[in-house]
């Protein structure tokens, strides 16, 4: 029974993809659209990023420096590590996890809304393909605004670090330096925007489907809210295992 | 004209249309009237095209829509305008912009046209000093006037109306109803009004087709609605006391 749900589920899935990836109707109007998804789910989405990064790039330099310190370690083993934990996993897997929360419910309500407000059949009733309207400019705004997305976090999880490491005094800017420049890697900052564009995919499609498919009033698109912002995490953690696998052989 | 010939659709064992059949004519007034769960809503998505009858022909000027290519089905949406029960304007829009919407999507004109164009009917539904107001700002009345603008911004063939009244005062309900009546008249359109109003039926009931356990229990228009001999039709119209002394003195 979940078997046959969860087929059906994927296929009533791959069948709204199918609608929104088609050509645009008006390419004014898609651009109009896609901008404003710039703004509401890119830009809107940068003070919680840094400050989420921030916080998380000090918090990560300090259990480092706890639990990493012995006399057997170089100090800039701190930098080096706080470096690769968050260009590795969190400034891309874990941003996006939160993102899902954020961006993920408000696409899920706001189509969710429009769908029980009929404004979606106002749209089909025109000839408008409504999948391909509403959709496509959030997939491609999210998947154009990610990498700058995960650039910040990097950056503010760097500059967390450095300022936890100057206030408290727990290690020195020179430490940390050299620790986050040991051994650099650029594929590493690759790995990381190749595997937020997957995410970003997933957020915008995922919680879309759920948005798009609501049937009932506003108790159903909390549901479908809170439906979309799991279903988008479990998927995120899922693809993450696979993209690392792939990346990081 | 819209033509619907045996019409039929069944939800599982729930058979809710039973061979529905009926004439639209163009420059008139069609009403559908009948109890909640006799049929109404699913026959107006029938005739529009959001539901897809199991048995029957749905005919706009002789072309069945059912036998329409995805191609041919966006091409008739466009000549169709529709207005909502709760008037589905699009609330991240100012109302010109949900008037602009169908001419910005589909029009070739110029902007200043399309501008020119939207602020007309704006003006016809008298709304002209709202049109930079966003859909949340306005009352009922004025949501249903401003979707009633939008609905006809691309000169449509066919126009239809669900429960346009529904929320509204009687007042207002009289200012839609006229205005669906003007238009339809003015512009020599294919109106079809979904409706439980007592004043739509004997106000601009052209046409008005009576469904009831899915079928066409009466059909007859405002003139004839006060004379019926039909129970089912009289138990519906005039199920308040008031009514039913309008009924007496009629």
């Amino acid at each position: 029974m979940i078997i046959t749900k969860s087929i059906s589920t994927f296929g009533k899935y791959l069948m709204l993809m199918h609608r929104v990836f088609a050509r645009p109707e008006s390419i004014k109007m898609f651009f109009r659209q896609f901008m404003r998804e710039l703004y509401k789910l890119g830009v809107d989405s940068i003070p919680i990023v840094l400050l989420i990064s921030f916080f998380i790039g000090a918090v990560i330099c300090i259990q480092m420096k706890l639990n990493i310190e012995s006399a057997w370690m170089p100090k800039f083993v701190v930098g080096y590590a706080t470096r690769e934990i968050l260009i590795l996993e969190f400034s891309s897997s874990m941003m996006c996890l939160i993102l899902s929360g954020k961006v993920g419910s408000n696409i899920t309500s706001e189509i969710g809304t429009m769908r029980v407000t009929q404004q979606i059949d106002a749209l089909e009733i025109m000839g408008v393909n409504s999948a391909n309207f509403l959709i496509f400019p959030k997939v491609t705004a999210l998947i154009f605004m990610i990498p700058i997305l995960v650039i910040f976090s990097i950056a503010a999880g760097i500059a967390g670090s450095y300022a936890i490491g100057m206030f408290t005094g727990i290690m020195t800017p020179e430490d940390l330096t050299t620790g986050l420049q040991y051994e650099f890697s650029q594929w590493y900052i690759w790995c990381s925007i190749i595997k937020s564009l997957f995410f970003a995919f997933i957020i915008s499609s995922v919680a879309s489907f759920y948005g798009y498919n609501v049937e009932g009033g506003s108790i159903e698109v909390g549901k479908a809210s809170t439906n979309s912002v799991v279903s988008c995490s479990a998927l995120i953690l899922f693809a993450d295992i696979v993209l690392t696998q792939l990346l990081m052989q | 004209m819209i033509e619907i010939k045996d019409i039929s659709k069944n939800f599982g064992e729930q058979h809710v249309l039973k061979k529905v059949s009926s004439t639209f004519e163009n420059g008139k007034t069609n009403l559908i009237i009948g109890q909640s769960g006799a049929g109404k809503t699913v026959l107006l998505k029938c005739i529009v095209g959001l539901l897809q009858p199991d048995k029957g022909k749905v005919l706009y000027d002789g072309r069945n829509i059912l036998k329409f290519s995805k191609k041919e089905n966006l091409m008739i949406r466009r000549e169709m305008g529709m207005l909502f029960q709760n008037a589905a304007l699009f609330d991240s829009m100012s109302v010109l912009e949900n008037v602009m919407f169908p001419l910005e999507m589909f029009s070739d004109k110029s902007y200043e046209e399309k501008l020119k164009r939207a602020q007309f009917c704006l003006e016809r539904v008298n709304l002209a000093e709202a049109q930079h107001k966003s859909p949340e700002e306005l009352s009922g009345g004025m949501q249903k006037r401003a979707a009633i603008a939008r609905a006809i911004a691309l000169e449509p063939k066919y126009l239809f109306c669900d429960e346009p009244n529904s929320g509204l005062d009687p007042k207002t309900s009289l200012i839609i109803d006229e205005l669906i009546h003007d238009i339809t008249t003015e512009y020599n359109i294919t109106t079809i009004v979904n409706t439980h109003d007592m004043n739509s039926v004997v106000g601009i009931g052209d046409h008005i087709i009576f469904l009831a356990d899915g079928n066409i229990e009466w059909e007859g228009n405002k003139d004839d609605v006060l004379y019926s001999h039909n129970k089912q039709l009289n138990d519906f119209l005039f199920s308040s006391d008031l009514l039913r002394k309008v009924k007496e003195m009629a």
